[in-house]
Order: C-alpha cells, then sequence, then structure tokens
C-alpha cells in the first residue's frame, strides 16, 4: 500500500467518472497531436525539398503556384517561358547554376520531369538499379514510382499528356525504364525524370502526326548539365535557380519580374507565406483542442471536488491514522495526475493512431511524406500537459483536503 | 501511561470544563461517562491529539503530545494511539487487508501482512481478508476498525461510542473485544460512552456531568 496504490483503487472504484475524464482529456491531447505531427512534417518535408534552391523562374501567374508545381510537383504549372530567353537569363552573372524543367505528361498519376542530371544531384539522389537516362525517351524513376507501378529497368510505357491519369496516352512515343532511384525523402521519390529533349519529342509528334516509328535511340543534348539545343519556338516550364551571392535575392526577382515575360518567385518566401495562410485554420483547430483539454480540467476538477466531499471521514481518518497533511495533499494530486496522465497517454496513441489512418486514406499525403509513425520532441509537451492539467485541476481540492478539520468531521457522526 | 495536567476545553465559548489532573496508568481502563454535548468527544479527540486544548497537556509515556509539530503528532498518533469510533469509518474503496495496510503505510510502520493476518485471526475476521468492506455487517465493520487500532501495538486505545450502534450482542463481543485485547498490549483504554451496557465493566469512571 502506497499513496499511487491508495489513489489508483479510489479511482477504480469510481470508472464511470474515470473514463469520461480520459477520454476528455485524450481527444483534446489527440488533435493537438495531429495537428503537431502535420505541421512538423509539412514543415520538415516542404523545407527538405526547397534546399539549393533560391528562385524559381517560370511562366507569369500565381508565384504560389510556380512553387508548388516546381518544386514539390503538387501544382498544375503556370505556363510555359521560351528556352531563349531562360538560357540568356542564365548567362546574368548573379546566377550560379539553374536547372530547367519540362513538364506536363504523366504516367497513372507520376509526372514525367524532363531535365539533366543536376537535378538528381540537387537532392543527392542515388541510383539503386541501372544508371541515369541519356538517350531520348529514356527514363530513371524514383523509388515510390517503382515500387507503386511495378516498374524496373528494361520496362517501358506510354505517358500521358496532362497530370492527371484520365487524359490522353501519347501512343506514339514509348519511354524505356533504364534506371530506379535510392529512396531518399524528397520529391524525386516520386518523379519519372528523362530528358527536356524526350518532353518535347513525345509533344512535337503529337503536332506533327507522323514519322518513322521505331528510330535509333538519339544521344540527348544536355542530359548532364545545362540546357538543351532547341529551335526558336521551343519551350520550357521552369528553371531552378541558385545565386552566387545574396545581391542575387535583392536584384534578381525584381530584374526578372519587371524587365522579362517570366516570373521569379522564392520558395522560402512562398512557403512561409503558405504556412501563414495554413496557420489561421490550424491556430483554430488547435485554440478548440485547448478548449477541450480546458474542459477535461474543469471536469477532473469538479469529480474530484465533489469525491472529496463524500470522503471527508476518509481524509480525517487518514489523518488520524498517522497520515499528515501534505501527504494528504499529495495523494489528491496523484490522483488528478494518473487520471490526465491515462488521457495523455491514450490521447497519444489515438494522435499517432489518426493520422496513420489519414495517411493511409489520402493518396496525396504519401507524395508530402506524412506518416503517424513518427515521433517529435514536442510531443515531450504533451507529457508536460497532461502533468500539468492533472496538478492543476486537483490543486484546489488537493488544498480542501490539506485543511481538513479532523476533531470536526469526526465529531459530525 | 497517560496523564492530563492542567487541561481546559470546552465545546463552545461559554462551557468550558478543566481536568486539573488525572491519570491513567497502563493496563488500566477509563470509562468518560455523559450525555451527548457534555464534551466527552471533545475530551477523547484532545487525548488523541487530534484538537489543541485551550490549555494543558497530554502527556502519553514521557511525551507531551501538543509539544509536538502537527506532522510529528500525527506520526506520533499513528504509532502509539489506537481509535476507535461509533460509526466504522473505513475506505471503502478498498478491501478489509487493504484498509490494514493502509494504517501501516501511514503511521510509517513496515508494512507486514502476517501482522494484519494475526490480527484479524484474533477478532475471528481471518476469512474476511479480501472482502470488500460493503460486504460486512455492521458488527464485523466495527471489528476491522478494533482491528485496525489494535495493528500498531498502541500505547493508548482510545473508543468513542463503541458499541452506540450495535444491538446488545455485538456490543457485548465488540466491548469485550476491547478489553481484552488492551489487556494484551498492556494498553490503557479509554472509552468515551452513554451507553448504560457498558457502565458496570469499568472501575474507573469520569463523569462529566459531574464536573
Amino acid at each position: 500500500m502506497n499513496l499511487f496504490s491508495l489513489s489508483w483503487n479510489y479511482i477504480r472504484s469510481k470508472p464511470l467518472n474515470t473514463v469520461l475524464n480520459i477520454l476528455l482529456m485524450s481527444l483534446g491531447i489527440a488533435i493537438i497531436l495531429v495537428l503537431l505531427l502535420l505541421n512538423s512534417q509539412l514543415e520538415e518535408n516542404l523545407g527538405k525539398n526547397k534546399r539549393g534552391v533560391d528562385l524559381v523562374v517560370g511562366a507569369k501567374g500565381s508565384p504560389l503556384q510556380l512553387i508548388l508545381a516546381n518544386v514539390y510537383h503538387i501544382d498544375f504549372p503556370t505556363g510555359n517561358i521560351k528556352l531563349t530567353e531562360a538560357k540568356a537569363l542564365t548567362r546574368n552573372r548573379l546566377i550560379k547554376s539553374a536547372i530547367p524543367l519540362a513538364l506536363g505528361d504523366n504516367y497513372r498519376s507520376f509526372r514525367i520531369v524532363g531535365t539533366n542530371h543536376d537535378y538528381v544531384k540537387l537532392y543527392q539522389g542515388e541510383v539503386d538499379q541501372g544508371a541515369l537516362w541519356k538517350n531520348n525517351l529514356e527514363v530513371t524513376v524514383g523509388a515510390n514510382v517503382a515500387k507503386r507501378l511495378g516498374l524496373k529497368v528494361g520496362d517501358d510505357f506510354f505517358g500521358a499528356h496532362g497530370m492527371s491519369v484520365s487524359d490522353l496516352e501519347h501512343d506514339e512515343a514509348r519511354y524505356e525504364v533504364v534506371g530506379v532511384l535510392a529512396a531518399g525523402n524528397s520529391v524525386l521519390d516520386n518523379l519519372i525524370l528523362t530528358n527536356i529533349e524526350s518532353v518535347w519529342k513525345v509533344h512535337a509528334h503529337e503536332e506533327e502526326e507522323e514519322h518513322g516509328h521505331e528510330e535509333d535511340p538519339v544521344l540527348g543534348s544536355a542530359y548532364e548539365t545545362g540546357f538543351p539545343d532547341g529551335d526558336e519556338d521551343a519551350e520550357i516550364t521552369s528553371m531552378l535557380i541558385q545565386f552566387r551571392s545574396a545581391m542575387g535575392a535583392v536584384q534578381l526577382p525584381r530584374m526578372i519580374n519587371a524587365n522579362t515575360n517570366m516570373q521569379a518567385a522564392s520558395p522560402a518566401f512562398e512557403t512561409q507565406r503558405l504556412f501563414s495562410l495554413l496557420g489561421i485554420g490550424v491556430n483554430m483547430i488547435r485554440s478548440f483542442a485547448y478548449i477541450i483539454i480546458v474542459i477535461a480540467g474543469l471536469s477532473i476538477f469538479i469529480s474530484l471536488y465533489n469525491a472529496l466531499k463524500d470522503r471527508k471521514y476518509d481524509l480525517a481518518i487518514m489523518r488520524s491514522l498517522g497520515a499528515s497533511r501534505s501527504k494528504l495533499f499529495v495523494h489528491v494530486i496523484i490522483e488528478g495526475v494518473i487520471i490526465t496522465l491515462l488521457g495523455g497517454l491514450f490521447g497519444f496513441v489515438l494522435g499517432h493512431a489518426l493520422v496513420e489512418i489519414l495517411a493511409g486514406y489520402y493518396e496525396k499525403s504519401e507524395e508530402v511524406g506524412i506518416t503517424g509513425l513518427v515521433f517529435v520532441n514536442q510531443e515531450l509537451i504533451v507529457l508536460l500537459l497532461s502533468i500539468g492539467v492533472g496538478v492543476l485541476s486537483a490543486l484546489l481540492p488537493a488544498f480542501n483536503a490539506y485543511r481538513t478539520d479532523i476533531s470536526k468531521v469526526l465529531a459530525q457522526d | 501511561m497517560i496523564l492530563i495536567d492542567k487541561l481546559n476545553f470546552g465545546y463552545s465559548e461559554q462551557r468550558i470544563l478543566s481536568i486539573s489532573r488525572m491519570e491513567v496508568k497502563e493496563s488500566e481502563h477509563l470509562l468518560i461517562l455523559g450525555n451527548s454535548g457534555s464534551g466527552k468527544t471533545t475530551l477523547l479527540h484532545i487525548l488523541g491529539g487530534l484538537l489543541s486544548p485551550k490549555e494543558g497537556r497530554v502527556i502519553i509515556g514521557e511525551t507531551d503530545l501538543y509539544g509536538l509539530s502537527g506532522s510529528q503528532r500525527d506520526k506520533y498518533r499513528g504509532q502509539n494511539i489506537g481509535l476507535v469510533f461509533q460509526k466504522a469509518h473505513l475506505i471503502s474503496a478498498l478491501s478489509v487487508q487493504d484498509n490494514l495496510l493502509l494504517a501501516q503505510y501511514l503511521s510509517g510502520a513496515a508494512q507486514d501482512k502476517g501482522r494484519v493476518h494475526e490480527v484479524l485471526k484474533e477478532l475471528n475476521l481471518g476469512d474476511k481478508l479480501n472482502k470488500r468492506v460493503r460486504q460486512l455487517s455492521q458488527g464485523e465493520q466495527q471489528r476491522v476498525t478494533i482491528a485496525r487500532a489494535l495493528l500498531n501495538r498502541p500505547r493508548v486505545i482510545l473508543a468513542d461510542e463503541p458499541t452506540a450502534s450495535l444491538d446488545d450482542n455485538n456490543a457485548a463481543v465488540v466491548l469485550n473485544m476491547l478489553k481484552a485485547q488492551a489487556e494484551k498490549y498492556q494498553a490503557s483504554l479509554i472509552i468515551a460512552t452513554h451507553d448504560q451496557r457498558v457502565k458496570d465493566q469499568f472501575d474507573l469512571q469520569l463523569n462529566l456531568h459531574a464536573l
């Protein structure tokens, strides 16, 4: 027998009250945890994928859309830019490097991205099987693409126009898988990479209708780095730019937006803007969770307060058996903390399970990299919060227990 | 064993009682008599260290009860004074055994299940060990409180109307047990009562009405 098992026995003797309080507490904790997990994973993954990209240059339109489409590959592209204009811009002395991207096709909802090997290096991608693409119509697929579609080296497929599955297939140009990338928890996992000329070629077929079908493989003109050779009508979707110095951040965006037909957007600035937009919703849900926790604390307080009215004889008897005032104080506090800790623990399991279920339910969440099976440091706050609510809600009842006038209570027989 | 020295106390401001000197020796029994409202319970609480008197000292063995600090007095009471009340106040959330283990724990003594079994057996409660308090009869519950009071081998046993809510049969059983156990542990037994059934069995009597 000790104070803990004493408190535990009292809790067990009122199962309905206890279950209600634990449920309330766990609900609040679970909501906070879901937000915490989603937010931190989103922030981490978005942060990881924009590393090394100082500026995205693409067609005019929404800057946020430009970033979402070209860095995270979750939105539609804003349009195309002229290859010649893009090339001219890269000669600017403030630009250290530029990676061209050509979007527009997909294969069973995974995007086909025309680019060069620098793009793989940007995310420190590594080849798991086969090799990176060299010839036109060769592709290297991301780890998740290979897993989900069962693609392996030597397979071939037809791309489909547009960004979603239902669109028409380009049944003229057949892509061949020459490599599979190792999983790296970056956007590469969900992309099909090829060189820009392959993307052009697929679309050129569409326009010119007929050509010789079984051609010999043609070596891409700029598969490793730089921009491909194209005629003056050739277009790309965007380019990812790295500055040579901080001066670039000051001068380049203004120069591009004012003097060219292109638009420049900063991933850092746009994701921050996105979070501040999301933040309003997140803050509202979070406030709601805190209100639930306050109600849980209040409910525990009322339960304890009422229970202790019935238990004043118990408390007086405990005093007469040798318990000091402070022992009774601690006994009541422990009772509150046990309930909120159980609530916190249950909420912890519930929160992670909810995120995992949500992640399994929405396919997109896998692309953004959301899972319920990771733990973040901030979750320790949940532990502190649980204990804090327990102590706070038990404080007044415990103080009443502390003040018990043994003689008066016992004389009231 | 228990000595009262120049004690002044009262239920209310108007009715102050005073006892200049009284001693109950080891193995002696004292009966405090008086109608309800005469101050029996108050006196008993003062003797038990539950209520500070207005003036005077209560000395048990060598210890001045009200010379101790609050928590020291709580501890001293747990270890040396066994209390029995009119109603059997047991912790209903706990089993019989846990009620007794709690008494050992709160007094700071080692928790000894052997001792718990021994005392319960002495009071014919050996088979009630794991019963819930609510499953016991009134008389059985009162016997458990006696077991609890005796558990730590107290030097003084204080009983406040221990027989008032019991029938003749149970009252006799409880009274005999209290006397027998007090003798066994050589403790001083002090009973406050207005119960006529108890009166004839004690030589030493204090009638608060007569003061």
